[in-house]
């Protein structure tokens, strides 16, 4: 086996993917600020930022399969390419996420607004940040899988923020029912939260697998 | 794209009244490694032992069509057949060391040149078994028998001996077919390492070792050049059946 030109090959792609984690983790970032500030001008630059996402994730697709095409890797080094492949798609899910809710800020511009739920969204983006950036960490330094078990119990903390938030709008928009509009996109945008913390959570599992070749549910 | 060192254009080969080869056109690229693929009598070792001229000797061989190098018919009656295997070099199946000590296998093409000064002839063969990446392992036994090497050592001083007449071109046929995977390996690895210096046409009958170590493969089947392609298309999506059937190892 080539193993110079084969460890090469693979640096690049950690090394791209890294960087994809990376630029998903500014759209998140981005996309939560621009909710809750209501900023119409960042949420459209979040959209269109999301062509870059896309094409880091075809670019790493390509040389995924070209490295299985010419290579042929098998064990650990077959889990790493497939590990890349994998958990790239999980990334250009968060990253479509965070468009959907830039799109749910450009629609409620002129709505009428719930500042505690807001807040409550806010700090669950909070968790969700953490969450991905602690998961980029993680396959950055080749975590193992118990510190990719302990991440990914984090997303528990995101989903009882879902189901609080959830309460807290309801009842809120009892107490004003021309806040329904608002609302409804406040559902929407705290699901969009709580599934990036699912996709975060599908990485750790990928951790898991390249550590030990078992495919997990965590 | 670069111009092509080798142009092969409508060459047939044919062994008595057997066609070996069909009317095969194809160019090689400097700096480049290319893999020849097909089954056993595909004609992919008969292309290879053509470019150097190796069917000379051999009455029943007959060819047609041209062979250029640099732009000049090695097949032209004023070719020297000597100077042609200096600069196309060929190493082959089985690891075929002189019985002689590593020193003088590696200085053997440079002696016949008539080089006589110790200086060059040392640094000719400190220079010629690094590039064949077995430096290390030799330099403290340069006058023991090359014979006493494991198979996999004797092979790279095999290269080692082609590199030391400084060829343009290094011919390989089938140089891992008879070595473990390590050896294997080391090989594959070595050879990558000399694309900066050198053009490589390597007869493989390793899927593996084409895709992993050649920029462009060629597929032949019986006597046929099915598909030419860069190895990443070719190993991604060829355009032939035929060469999708066999790299896939459906035949062959």
């Amino acid at each position: 086996m080539l193993r110079s030109q084969f460890e090469e090959e693979l640096d690049k792609l950690h090394n791209q993917f890294y960087a994809m984690g990376n630029e998903v983790l500014g759209q998140i970032n981005k996309t939560v600020r621009a909710f809750i500030t209501h900023d119409r001008q960042l949420a459209k630059e979040i959209i269109e930022a999301d062509a870059k996402i896309n094409e880091f994730e075809l670019k790493l697709e390509q040389k995924s399969l070209e490295i299985i095409a010419l290579q042929q890797p098998v064990s650990a080094d077959l889990r790493a390419v497939i590990t890349v492949l994998k958990a790239t798609s999980d990334l250009e899910r968060m990253g479509d996420h965070a468009v959907s809710i830039a799109e749910a800020t450009i629609r409620m511009k002129g709505e009428v607004r719930i500042p505690t739920v807001e807040e409550e969204i806010n700090k669950m983006g909070r968790q969700v940040r953490q969450l991905v950036e602690a998961v980029l960490d993680l396959y950055l330094h080749k975590g193992d899988s118990d510190q990719a078990y302990d991440i990914a119990a984090k997303d528990e903390l995101i989903n009882q923020y879902f189901d609080q938030i959830r309460e807290l709008a309801t009842e809120e928009i009892k107490k004003a029912p021309d806040s329904i509009v608002t609302g409804r996109d406040y559902f929407q945008v705290i699901s969009y939260l709580e599934r990036i913390g699912d996709y975060a959570k599908n990485i750790c599992e990928w951790v898991v697998y390249l550590n030990t070749g078992k495919i997990t549910e965590l | 794209m670069a111009e092509p060192i080798v142009q092969v254009k409508d060459l047939s080969v044919y062994y008595n009244k057997k066609k070996a080869l069909n009317n095969v056109s194809l160019d090689f690229y400097p700096n480049e490694i290319t893999a020849l693929i097909g089954p056993s009598g595909s004609g992919k070792s008969t292309l290879l032992r053509s470019i150097n001229r190796m069917g000379d000797l051999n009455p029943e061989v007959t060819l047609t069509g041209a062979i250029t190098y640099n732009g000049h018919n090695i097949y032209s009656p004023r070719t020297d057949t000597v100077d042609l295997r200096k600069e196309i070099g060929m190493v082959f199946q089985q690891p075929n060391p002189f019985p002689m000590t590593i020193y003088e296998n590696v200085v053997y093409g440079l002696r016949i040149k008539g080089i006589k000064d110790k200086e060059i002839l040392d640094e000719a063969v400190e220079q010629s078994l690094i590039g064949a990446s077995i430096w290390d392992e030799v330099k403290d036994r340069l006058h023991d028998s090359a014979l006493g090497l494991s198979g996999g050592q004797q092979q790279r001083v095999c290269v080692a001996r082609v590199l030391a007449t400084s060829p343009k071109i290094i011919l390989l046929d089938e140089p891992t077919s008879a070595l473990d995977p390590i050896s294997a390996g080391k090989i594959e690895e070595t050879l990558y390492n000399l694309k900066d210096k050198y053009t490589m046409v390597v007869v493989t009958r390793s899927m593996q070792q084409a895709s992993r170590i050649s920029d462009r493969t060629g597929f032949f089947l019986a006597g046929d050049l099915i598909e030419y392609n860069t190895t990443k298309e070719m190993f991604m999506g060829p355009v032939h059946k035929e060469t999708e059937d066999y790299i896939t190892g459906k035949f062959g």
